[in-house]
């Protein structure tokens, strides 16, 4: 979707000015969103029954399965962007920046999960954090893609900064299987864990269910606006920085007067 | 490719031979936090029960400040970008360092361990010694490989200092929680049987293996800017 909106985006700063970075899709986009974010409050707040066991704490799950969902899927984006990036034949500074607005809105969205899934842990099972394996590998995440948009941030030219960061999204591939086996191996060998399952102890029943598929359609919208969004920005930024000073010097030598 | 490794490494040990800041700077800080350590946890029973997490910990450490002195090295007078002029194959260039950081990390793992029997009265078995061996071998490897790798994307940047760390420690998460518990078993902490410690071997080299060829293919285009 972002890939088929490029043409749309790359004519615009050939105008000379660029007051916003939505276009039509992205407006329909909105107003989806936010029509969808409002059958969720009501839904997850109001319509739908507390649960049997856990009461209304389970109205956190309609935030929290949702959010980890749209991290995994953001990295998951950044590391296909990033492939795509170092493919010689696909190679293009697009595939970066969809890589780093997925990874910035990934991190975002991981933080909102490791904040409900600790609060809801509390409620449920009286501690804030257990060291298991699926907790500790999504704190992992939540770290390595800090660090990756760290890396964005170093500076230099924008194919060195494609590149940097294109090698570390697919290094997160391999690290963190590794990390989340180790945990596993290192959970299974101490005896008095006792793992809990954050959704297995939940009944479901089928209206829980229906508005839990609405907070993850919800949220996929919202991280496709936003995506979309980031990534003009990151563009308008890239071009800002390739070009911003001879525009300006231009602009100011025609008030001038002098060619 | 392997001759280019061993010039190489033998280069980068040649200079911190000569130069004495891994020997005067890195192993005092090691031996340092060892004895923090304890001052911070107080207990002798506590310091001898965790005194493999601790050693893998200080070594843990110490692989930021070797890792940012190996490619200090090669930043500094553009050696890096005269290696690359020179036509060398960046995979022997990245063996040659990781080979030279694991020397430096086994060395320190040696020292440390020695110095957890003498600070926090750690036990050395005698039928433990080939797992300790293994353990330290594959670990060190991992770390030499995966720290190499995230020099190398770092080397010449901006705030390297503070982000080295932040882009290494998750990575290495996986050799800390291994290593430390194959050295818990050959050393049979807390009653720990030895044959607890092979699995954690398997995945001290599955780690090694990985790091080692991803970073052999994606050394050169993360050094070509």
């Amino acid at each position: 979707m972002a890939v088929t909106t490029q043409p749309v985006q790359t004519e615009r700063p050939a105008t000379g000015r660029v007051t916003a970075t939505g276009t039509r899709v992205t407006r329909w986009l909105a107003v989806a969103c936010w029509l969808g974010a409002g059958w969720l409050l009501l839904a997850g707040l109001v319509l739908s029954p507390p649960d049997v066991v856990q009461g209304d704490s389970v109205r956190i799950m309609y935030a929290h399965v949702p959010s980890a969902w749209i991290a995994y899927l953001a990295f998951v984006v950044t590391a296909v962007s990033s492939a795509a990036y170092l493919w010689p034949r696909t190679r293009s500074l697009t595939w970066d920046r969809i890589a780093g607005a997925s990874a910035e809105v990934g991190v975002l969205f991981m933080g909102i999960t490791l904040v409900t899934g600790m609060l809801w842990g509390r409620i449920t099972w009286g501690v804030f954090w257990q060291w298991d394996p699926r907790l500790t590998t999504t704190a992992f995440l939540f770290v390595t893609f800090a660090g990756y948009l760290a890396v964005r941030g170093l500076g230099g030219s924008h194919e060195q900064r494609a590149r940097r960061s294109a090698i570390l999204g697919l290094l997160a591939v391999v690290e963190i299987p590794l990390v989340h086996f180790s945990v596993v191996l290192w959970r299974s060998l101490h005896q008095e864990a006792s793992v809990l399952n954050p959704n297995g102890d939940v009944q479901l029943d089928g209206f829980m269910l229906f508005t839990l598929f609405t907070g993850v359609l919800v949220f996929t919208l919202f991280y496709l606006w936003l995506v979309l969004h980031r990534q003009r920005v990151l563009w308008l930024q890239d071009h800002h920085d390739d070009s911003g000073l001879d525009e300006a010097l231009s602009a100011r030598r025609a008030e001038e007067g002098t060619p | 490719m392997w001759r280019v490794a061993r010039l190489v490494a033998a280069k980068d040990l040649r200079i911190e031979w000569r130069s004495r800041v891994v020997t005067n700077q890195v192993v005092p800080f090691a031996v340092l936090v060892l004895v923090m350590f304890a001052f911070a946890l107080d207990v002798e029973s506590v310091l001898q029960r965790v005194a493999p997490g601790l050693v893998w910990l200080a070594v843990m450490f110490s692989q930021f400040f070797l890792v940012q002195r190996a490619f200090a090295v090669e930043t500094s007078d553009g050696a890096l970008d005269a290696l690359r002029v020179a036509g060398v194959d960046p995979a022997g260039v990245f063996l040659g360092k990781a080979l030279a950081l694991m020397a430096q990390l086994a060395s320190l793992v040696i020292l440390l361990l020695v110095g957890a029997v003498l600070l926090y009265r750690a036990e050395i078995r005698a039928d433990g010694l080939v797992l300790l061996v293994t353990a330290a071998c594959s670990a060190t490897a991992g770390l030499a490989a995966v720290g190499t790798l995230y020099g190398g994307l770092t080397a010449g940047a901006k705030g390297r200092e503070t982000l080295l760390p932040l882009l290494l420690a998750p990575v290495v998460a996986p050799v800390l929680i291994a290593a430390a518990r194959a050295t818990e078993a050959a050393l049979g902490t807390a009653g720990t049987a030895l044959g607890d410690g092979w699995p954690w071997v398997g995945v001290l080299a599955t780690f090694a293996v990985a790091f080692g060829v991803v970073g052999t293919v994606a050394f050169g285009p993360l050094i070509e800017e």
